[in-house]
């Protein structure tokens, strides 16, 4: 029965997600590397994601199927960024070549 | 019966479908579809911004003291949606609507900000072709994330204000539980991306 899957604490998950919300505005302020700052931020938004899925998706009770069904996305997601990484560096190239075509005709 | 017994061996933790799982499993394979759909859009952001020498600060030109109350709301309406979950399972009607009710309140209060912000940042110079602080990209690819996002909370409050009604025409509280399960699942995840877009589109 529906009643059967024992409800978490939602409150404590709700006190989680808004404090890591306050750590997370608190570190683009923080005196740190912007690779440091962008690698705390993906962190802390994937611990929330998950908190999410966990707690109140209640993806910590159920079967393993619904687990693999919600990972999927998250690795088709990842995947995309490396498909897209090799367009990324030609558009960079492209950029380059052309800033330097632009300058070039000046010093003639 | 044979056959049975060697299933059940393979695979233990595993329990059969039921008409009730079916329907979590169908949401989730939607929402599986769906999550793909913002990853594309959220990939595409990043390679757009990566691969940009003129990028504005989103920090600097979009503010984050509206987008963090939004953010802190969507939280908020994601509690008060398990807790009308919670109180179907206890029996009781009546609170589990009023706390439906305040979860489309919820959503409802976001789309309205977001539309403050928006006319905001269009009164501003952010426009989809163009903006005055750098790359074009970045209002194109400002208003279509946003905008889809903006676009699945309209219809998960819409979603909620049905589920309304289904709750008070159900016979008993256990007979809608299922469904206001499933409603639950496409309302955290809204605010699931929320998170991610947050974080993606403006903090960083």
């Amino acid at each position: 029965m529906a009643t059967a899957h024992k409800h978490p604490n939602y409150m404590a998950i709700f006190w989680y997600l808004a404090i890591l919300t306050v750590v997370e505005l608190a570190v683009i302020f923080m005196p740190l590397g912007k690779v440091t700052i962008g690698v705390l931020l993906c962190a802390l938004a994937l611990g929330k994601a998950t908190l999410v899925a966990m707690y109140f998706m209640h993806l910590r009770f159920e079967t393993r199927t619904l687990g693999l069904v919600a990972v999927t996305p998250l690795v088709i997601a990842t995947l995309l960024v490396f498909v897209l990484l090799p367009d990324g560096f030609a558009v960079v190239h492209q950029t380059v070549e052309k800033k330097a075509a632009a300058t070039e005709p000046a010093k003639h | 019966m044979s056959q049975a017994a060697v299933h059940s061996a393979v695979e233990p933790a595993e329990t059969p479908l039921t008409p009730d799982s079916w329907g979590k499993l169908g949401m989730w394979i939607f929402l599986a579809g769906d999550a793909v759909g913002f990853g594309t859009l959220l990939a595409a952001y990043g390679m757009m911004r990566a691969t940009s020498g003129d990028w504005p600060n989103p920090y600097a030109v979009l503010g984050i003291n509206l987008t963090a109350a939004m953010t802190f709301l969507l939280i908020c309406s994601s509690v008060t949606m398990v807790k009308a979950l919670e109180w179907l399972g206890n029996g009781d009607r009546a609170k589990a609507k009023v706390y439906l009710f305040l979860t489309a309140l919820g959503g409802a209060i976001f789309v309205s900000l977001q539309a403050y912000e928006w006319s905001h940042l269009i009164h501003r110079g952010l426009h989809i072709n163009g903006n005055p602080w750098g790359a074009a990209l970045f209002g194109t690819s400002f208003f279509i994330v946003t905008g889809f996002h903006g676009l699945h909370v309209t219809g998960g409050v819409i979603y909620l204000v049905a589920m309304i009604r289904y709750v008070s025409n159900r016979p008993q509280p256990a007979a809608s539980y299922n469904a206001v399960e499933i409603t639950g699942l496409y309302w955290h995840f809204v605010d699931l991306v929320w998170i991610m877009v947050f974080t993606f589109m403006y903090l960083l």
